[in-house]
């Protein structure tokens, strides 16, 4: 599915090279669900930036589906950002004064799909979030979990080939988190391959593959044996 | 495309108030530029009506030289040019036998005086012309009674026409047809009314006026100077023929500067582009505005970009390419400068047939075009550098702007 060969990211900041990511190597199998940990710095977020071709690496070579992605122009990453990507931000990262319905219809705008399909697709994926009852209703007027289950919707429906979350319950309690990681897990189950950053252990420990970077390097690559619910 | 467009139409209806007060300088801009404008061209309009009415076979025959030194064709210049004119009956006979090119030329001179009735007095133009003045000034129409004939005028009558504002303030609603009335110290009697020509721009009104026979004239006023001949041709199609021949006719006796000869093109002309350059004066002044309409739409697309960074970041994320943003952004602009034109364009329209109620004003095509394209124009440049601005963001820095 996604494939990523001796990528490297460096940041020049003032004189200090930084160097991110350092040929890193990595391949995540279709239907796969991946916790990435690490303290912060340790290149974990700058690798979900690579990853889902949003940031460009200094070097290596990017495969998305056999595809040499690393070689694609901006036009390019954009068109595949929107068709097979997912992305699922910690503070959610929704359009404000704007329904629920055309928050989640976004990424359909930018495809190309007649407004009456838009609206029946989105309406349909909010239904399956569980909120088909507030399609009308600005962030503002939703809660924090609820939001995050908008963006879920948002991340969906394109039915991307990957879904990327960059610690996707830091800005919500436990109970929401917990909400939040049952979608997650059942989206899994569905078939959805995942890569989900996180700090908190116990969240990581959802995902039945785990990743731990430090200074820019894969330092623990391993499986347990079934993903544990939190609790 | 529509899709982009749609996008654009929210941010504008989101902030309405901020989006009004950015349109508000292309509003005045292209308002000020249509009325203005309009001003102009209907002053132009306004004095072509005027001279249309003497026909295109008109020629005028002026004392001096209203167009020379010290240039402008002024009340002022005309007095004077009759206080020192030498025109007199003789020429127009002169003029009269030229066969080839005049049909006929009628003379006529003006004094003020008071006309009075009983208790009612007013003060008025006197008009002294001949039988033919009708002919001449097609403009003056007898409503009630009738013009003076040759015979009149020959015989020094003491007849007059009056206009229809002399005949209301001094009659009322009393037939004045057959009454006596005083001008000066001499008693005529009203043989005609004028129809009612309603405002006369600039000057006195022709309702203001009386005609009286020029010979009768001549004798009440013991003088012999005529300030103007009309001249009618036997055709247009030979205007400079018919001037160089009055003219060769009229430097038998006169020095060059002592008499003028035109048609009513040369003096258009000279009054069109005087008027031309004003307007564009008028216009380019209020075009000034229009720039600082767009610079403020600059300002707030600018202050709009840096709001909504994150907004721009989120959207190249999910699939926005950098050409969706920098249309999205320049469609805002757009519409913004456009929507705004079209405010001012109608507000022109309401300005312009209110000052029609006292003003003659004529909204142009070429105006109404000129000013929607300005403002389209100026939207779209302005609009460029920080749609620009948006499309070069990079989604996560853009995702990482607090």
């Amino acid at each position: 599915m996604l494939k990523l060969l001796n990528v490297s990211k460096h940041y020049q900041l003032g004189n200090n090279l930084i160097k991110a990511l350092n040929n890193v190597s990595l391949e995540v199998k279709t239907g796969e669900f991946i916790s990435i940990m690490g303290p912060s710095g340790s290149g974990k977020s700058t690798f979900l930036q690579v990853a889902s071709i949003l940031a460009e690496p200094t070097s290596g070579q990017i495969f998305l589906k056999d595809k040499e992605v690393s070689l694609y122009n901006e036009i390019e990453r954009a068109k595949l950002r929107n068709k097979e990507i997912g992305f699922i931000f910690q503070s959610f990262n929704l359009l404000a004064r704007t329904s629920a319905i055309d928050n989640v219809a976004l990424p359909l705008v930018y495809s190309g799909v007649k407004h009456s399909e838009q609206m029946r697709k989105a309406k349909e994926i909010l239904e399956k979030v569980g909120l088909g009852d507030r399609l009308n209703n600005s962030p503002a007027q939703l809660s924090g979990g609820q939001q995050q289950r908008v963006a879920i919707a948002r991340a969906l429906i394109n039915d991307p080939s990957i879904v990327f979350a960059d610690e996707p319950t830091g800005n919500l309690d436990s109970k929401s988190g917990d909400e939040i990681m049952d979608i997650l897990l059942k989206l899994h189950k569905e078939g959805k391959t995942i890569v989900m950053v996180t700090h908190e252990e116990e969240i990581a420990q959802c995902a039945k593959r785990q990743i731990v970077f430090k200074d820019g390097k894969i330092i623990k690559d391993f499986k347990t044996k079934t993903a544990k619910k939190k609790k | 495309m529509l899709n982009t467009f749609k996008i654009a139409i929210k941010a504008i209806l989101v902030n309405k108030y901020r989006s009004f007060l950015t349109m508000l300088g292309v509003i005045i801009g292209v308002g000020s530029v249509v009325m203005l404008t309009a001003i102009g061209t209907g002053l132009q309009a306004y004095i072509s009506e005027q001279f249309d009415e003497l026909g295109a076979n008109t020629v005028l025959v002026f004392p001096g030289d209203p167009f020379g030194e010290g240039g402008g064709f002024s009340r002022e210049n005309q007095l004077n040019a009759l206080a020192n004119s030498k025109l007199e009956m003789n020429d127009v006979k002169e003029i009269e036998k030229i066969r080839e090119f005049v049909e006929l030329a009628v003379p006529f001179t003006t004094q003020t005086d008071n006309i009075s009735y009983r208790n009612n007095d007013k003060s008025v133009t006197v008009v002294g012309s001949t039988h033919e003045y009708l002919v001449a000034q097609p403009s003056t129409k007898v409503e009630k009674g009738r013009f003076f004939d040759k015979n009149e005028n020959d015989s020094k009558k003491k007849v007059v026409v009056i206009g229809f504002k002399v005949a209301e303030e001094l009659f009322g609603s009393i037939d004045p047809i057959g009454k006596k009335v005083k001008i000066g110290n001499q008693t005529y009697t009203v043989i005609g009314m004028q129809e009612e020509a309603g405002g006369s721009f600039g000057g006195p009104s022709l309702d203001t006026y009386i005609y009286i026979p020029l010979e009768t004239m001549f004798k009440q006023y013991d003088t012999k100077k005529i300030l103007e001949i009309v001249v009618k041709t036997k055709s247009a199609d030979n205007i400079p023929e018919s001037i160089a021949a009055i003219e060769k006719q009229m430097l038998k006796k006169y020095e060059d500067d002592e008499f003028s000869v035109f048609d009513q093109s040369e003096i258009l002309d000279t009054i069109n582009q005087i008027l031309g350059v004003l307007t564009i004066a008028l216009g380019g002044i209020s075009g000034i505005s229009l720039l600082v309409g767009g610079i403020g739409i600059m300002n707030i697309m600018l202050v709009s970009v840096t709001e909504r960074t994150r907004e721009i970041g989120l959207r190249k994320a999910l699939g926005a390419t950098p050409n969706t943003i920098l249309m999205q952004f320049l469609i805002e602009a757009a519409v913004l400068s456009v929507l705004g034109g079209l405010i001012g364009l109608i507000i022109a329209f309401l300005g312009t047939l209110a000052i029609q109620l006292y003003f003659p004003a004529k909204i142009t095509l070429q105006a109404v075009i000129l000013a929607f394209g300005v403002s389209t124009v100026v939207g779209l440049v302005f609009g460029a550098a920080p749609a620009r601005r948006a499309s070069k963001l990079s989604p996560i820095e853009a995702l990482r702007y607090e």
